[in-house]
């Protein structure tokens, strides 16, 4: 029976110190039992001779220094899996809230898991394709890979990520992704848009969800992501399953995350956040991934909202260092009316080039993807000098350009949430806008796939 | 020698306190708990010791014990460095994953070179030679292309009493040496150093000769010294990884080390799968044949990220010894900085500039200051040459943040990567305006002599182009291009062959990964002609548009794409066309 501590001495924000403890380790969960009976959860920051700094998971309303008892648990915050969790909706701790019974776990797993071996890693190569032309033709997604969504308040990434987790396959096979989600600190209107849009679809039937609303408590959101990653896990690598791993808002979990970091009275890093911001989300995108011999595969879509719609936060700055490429939604193209307004330019799959090809997708697929976006950025130059010397002062290649970035747009990117385009159409696609302009324009691709498909 | 056992007072993260270890050294590795966690020393407050620890502390309470080995960090250096991948803390990841499985453990003991494999050792000393510390007294062929070279260890001058030819493994005796104070020393394949101390060398050498590596941008404009250090700052998706693993399968070195410091796990398991593919254009051999690999991937602990840039170095400086050329890439000291920020804070020490602690700079300085060209330490006079190449990634691009202002006080390259570039696609996205390599003077003459002699003057040309280009683009978005004459124009179309066609490379296309300094020069002879054929026919009347239409421009864009074997062909080929279309002009103009 482990031993119940009556010694809180202090409660500040988000932290609790208890004097007087003994064997508690760091990191270790613990339970505090209030007076009315009420039971919250807390976990072990910093232990020192006999006192334990301990973080709250609640809120700290009602903890009475005299009346409460704290009782340590003796392992970290677990999750008890099973694959009976598929179809169900939990909360931001893992417990169950839908009217479904209690779970029967078959194992209780640590939700910080355990790093990979990189030589244990299988390379991520195989082509999913999402059906969305900006990101199978020119940032494609392959299996086990973590592509982030940067976007802003005010933009639609629910679509775009509920279109993904629609439309995602593999070709040639007929295996479903099953899909964790995890909602953290967003909306009931957001988080209900995912639950109906899976549940029209019949998606549920194979989703895990774990639901962390704006109004649970915030400090909660430190374990959300790292809950739905256990569960994800378990279904790759235990299971064998294709997971697909949605979490959104990666904004709000960093904000808790510097909650805690201030209320320690940490040393600051950039904008407040604390200096081991880094490694804390590496952590967690690193869980992402194929392993030699395992038949399942983790594919991680975090979804952030960029403050002030700022690239260089530290928050999308530190998550594009360590995801695997991003996919930038714009305001601009919003509001020009593109869905989705994915920006391709600064957009970016690093692992792109392994997943398309021969036998993969098709063999001018890497050709065209470049030329694409040589010939886009070029014309976007173009109608940047439109602007401001008006379209006499351009030559008539720039003229072309601004034409062909003007139908990329409304045709390449602007596909609408419900379209599913095969890679052929996307491929296809490319290359009828690609013969807007002249042959000789098309440096990037070799000979022979022009013979081939120019003005086909 | 396990002496001083302490106990665990206060547990903060990778921070560990411990009492009683008062007869502990500064920087002591220790052993943490049951679980034999391996920590270090860095901190002693009369009895008590802060313990940076290498891996997951969770778990961990007061009152467990604490176990001081004695003797500072250091790596073993043997045959069997090759072709591995070690972790932060030189534990090798293959033989753990063979030992637990797929995912890493803590507390995991193997030792870092196989204590089952033999050897063939062949002795080239013999008995009653004299040798003093850094003397090769035979050699071990540790792969196909590495001859391994066996050196007596620091500290052991004497003379040879005994050394035996056979398979050995790396801790058994292959002889001994009698000391100069009379002591006998036995003599293993296997040394050990510490990390944080620079291997000895008798003298540092000025760099003059380049590190060729296939990369235009880099071998024509901001070319890199054997022996030089040069910074790579870029932020996300600008392709400083891309540029690493070109420099990594392609620079001019025997020996590659490359650390993956707090990057992405994908990337180690590219190297790991994609090395062993690529054949050595010199060799012939795979690349992994002479490739050493540290990984500390960003979900691996923190505070083995500090300590994986010096493991690396000092397997570097090992083979440097031997007197190979050897290049280490580090990607990317920004995490390794970060780690140090992170155990900073832990020891509540007082911060400088962004929370990084004040001695960031000179851990930094001293890291660089590592590599060089060098005659090695021994009686043999053999030159070893240590290049370093460090990624930087400053956050949100921006270089005004300490970790790059400091790396750039000391490096002599910077290769600054341009996100508008990368967005553009242009790969390389070194950018050509803000870059600069300090070697240009010292190797001047060695590129004139061992390319052409009209290399500089092409180089030159080059630049002035791409500069009268950044000058001229201001007008055109001004007022148009309508504006410019057609001399002016003429620089544009020039710039954008050398951006488009020299410039860019295809890291991914079986040819233009690679670019012999042949290539590089006939490609560039190509494009100066254009220009100065086309500034002549300007002169002569004929219209700049005709000239930018020339067909013959297709064939030099596409001349990187040639094979090696006809470059040599296709370059008369194409500048014969090129002399004849700029001529048929000039001949309808006299009708």
């Amino acid at each position: 029976m482990p031993k119940e501590y009556r010694t809180i001495q202090e409660v500040a924000g988000p932290l609790m110190l208890v004097r007087d403890v003994e064997g508690v380790t760091y990191n270790e969960l613990g339970e505090i039992k209030l007076a009315n009976g009420e039971t919250r959860r807390c976990r072990v920051l910093e232990i020192s001779g006999s006192d334990a700094l301990v973080q709250l998971f609640e809120n700290s309303a009602g903890i009475n220094l005299d009346e409460g008892r704290v009782i340590f648990l003796g392992h970290g915050i677990e999750l008890g899996v099973s694959e009976d969790m598929l179809g169900r909706v939990f909360d931001g701790m893992g417990n169950p809230i839908d009217s479904g019974l209690a779970i029967i776990p078959e194992k209780r797993l640590d939700i910080n898991g355990v790093p990979m071996n990189p030589t244990a890693r299988d390379y991520p190569e195989e082509f999913i394709q999402t059906g969305i032309s900006a990101i199978d033709g020119l940032n494609t997604l392959v299996r086990g890979q973590k592509l982030p969504v940067f976007s802003a308040s005010g933009l639609p990434h629910a679509n775009l990520a509920a279109q993904i987790a629609r439309q995602s396959k593999v070709l040639g096979t007929d295996t479903e992704f099953a899909v964790v989600f995890a909602a953290v600190g967003i909306t009931f209107e957001e988080s209900n848009f995912f639950v109906e849009d899976f549940t029209r679809t019949g998606a549920i039937e194979h989703s895990v969800l774990f639901i962390n609303l704006a109004n649970d408590p915030a400090i909660e959101r430190i374990a959300t992501p790292r809950i739905a990653l256990t569960a994800a896990e378990y279904l790759a690598f235990d299971l064998g399953m294709h997971v697909l791993v949605i979490i959104t808002d990666i904004t709000n979990y960093a904000d808790a995350l510097r909650e805690v970091s201030a209320a320690r009275k940490e040393v600051p890093g950039r904008r407040g956040y604390p200096g081991y911001m880094y490694t804390d989300l590496a952590c967690m995108y690193e869980r992402a991934g194929r392993l030699q011999g395992k038949d399942g595969s983790i594919t991680f879509i975090p979804i952030l909202t960029m403050p002030e719609d700022d690239k260089t936060h530290p928050i999308p700055d530190l998550t594009g260092y360590i995801t695997e490429g991003q996919i930038i939604l714009s305001r601009e193209l919003y509001r020009k009316n593109l869905s989705p307004p994915i920006d391709v330019l600064p957009s970016l799959s690093r692992l792109k080039d392994k997943g398309i090809g021969k036998n993969k997708t098709r063999e001018d697929h890497a050709n065209t993807m470049n030329q694409l976006f040589a010939a886009y950025a070029r014309g976007k130059e173009a109608k940047e000098l439109m602007v401001i010397l008006g379209e006499a002062a351009l030559t008539d290649i720039d003229k072309l350009y601004a034409k062909f970035s003007d139908e990329f747009e409304k045709q390449y990117v602007s596909q609408g949430y419900n379209t599913n385009r095969s890679i052929e159409e996307t491929l296809n696609l490319g290359w009828k806008l690609l013969s807007i302009l002249p042959r000789s324009e098309l440096k990037r691709i070799k000979d022979e796939y022009i013979d081939l498909y120019y003005g086909k | 020698m396990e002496n001083s056992v302490g106990i665990i007072k206060k547990v903060s993260g990778p921070l560990v306190v411990a009492g009683g270890m008062r007869s502990a050294n500064m920087f002591d590795v220790v052993h943490v708990s049951k679980h034999r966690l391996i920590g270090e020393i860095i901190e002693m407050h009369g009895d008590l010791a802060s313990i940076q620890v290498y891996e997951e502390t969770s778990g961990l309470g007061p009152g467990e014990e604490v176990l001081s080995l004695g003797s500072p960090l250091s790596v073993e250096l043997g045959p069997g460095l090759m072709s591995n991948i070690y972790d932060g803390i030189q534990r090798p990841l293959d033989a753990i994953k063979a030992k637990i499985g797929t995912n890493l453990e803590r507390g995991i003991q193997v030792p870092s070179l196989d204590r089952e494999s033999k050897w063939k050792f062949v002795p080239s000393k013999k008995l009653g030679d004299k040798v003093v510390g850094g003397d090769v007294i035979g050699t071990v062929q540790e792969t196909e292309i590495i001859v391994h070279k066996i050196m007596v260890p620091h500290g052991c001058d004497g003379e040879i009493t005994g050394l035996e030819e056979g398979e050995f493994t790396v801790t058994e005796k292959i002889g001994t040496v009698k000391k100069t104070d009379g002591k006998i020393q036995n003599l293993t394949l296997m040394q050990e150093w510490p990390v944080r101390k620079g291997r000895p060398y008798k003298e540092k050498l000025p760099p003059d000769i380049p590190l060729i590596s296939g990369q235009r941008i880099i071998d024509t404009l901001f070319p890199i010294a054997k022996g030089g250090v040069a910074a790579i700052p870029g932020p996300f998706g600008s392709g400083k990884t891309v540029v690493q693993h070109q420099l990594a399968k392609w620079a001019d070195a025997d020996i590659i080390v490359y650390i993956g410091c707090g990057e992405r796990g994908n990337e180690m398991t590219d190297v790991l799968l994609e090395f062993p593919e690529i054949l050595d254009p010199k060799t012939g051999k795979s690349l992994m044949e002479r490739t050493v690999l540290i990984a500390n991937t960003s979900d691996m602990p923190v505070a083995a990220r500090e300590a994986s840039v010096y493991t690396g170095i000092t397997i570097a400086e090992y083979y440097r010894d031997m007197g190979y050329s050897v290049a280490l890439l580090a990607d990317s000291t920004s995490r390794w900085a970060e780690a140090l920020r992170e155990m900073s804070g832990r020891l509540e020490e007082m911060p400088g500039e962004e929370g990084y602690p004040a001695y960031l700079a000179s851990r930094l300085a001293s890291f660089y200051e590592r590599a060089g060209r060098v005659i090695t330490a021994g009686t043999e006079e053999r030159q070893g040459v240590l290049s370093v190449i460090g990624a930087v990634s400053p956050p949100g691009g921006d270089i005004s943040e300490p970790v790059s202002q400091a790396t750039l006080r000391i490096v002599k390259v910077f290769w600054s990567l341009d996100s508008a570039l990368a967005y553009r696609r242009h790969f390389p996205a070194i950018n050509w305006l803000n870059s600069y390599s300090l070697y240009l003077d010292s190797m001047q003459d060695w590129f004139e002599k061992n390319i052409a002699k009209d290399w500089t003057d092409l180089r030159l040309k080059i630049m002035y182009l791409l500069q009268e280009e950044a000058e001229l683009d201001e007008i055109v978005k001004l007022v148009g291009i309508d504006a410019l004459g057609p001399n002016d124009r003429m620089k544009l179309e020039a710039s954008r062959s050398i951006r488009e066609d020299y410039l860019h490379q295809d890291a991914f296309h079986e040819i233009d990964t690679f670019s012999s300094t042949k290539r590089q020069y006939l490609m560039l002879n190509l494009i100066a002609a254009y220009y100065d054929l086309s500034v002549k026919a300007l002169e002569r009347g004929i219209k700049i548009n005709q000239l930018i239409d020339l067909p013959v421009r297709e064939r030099i864009g596409r001349f990187k794409y040639v094979t090696e074997d006809e470059i040599q062909k296709e370059f008369e080929s194409v500048n014969a066309q090129l002399q004849k279309e700029i001529g048929d002009f000039s001949s309808v103009e006299e009708e």
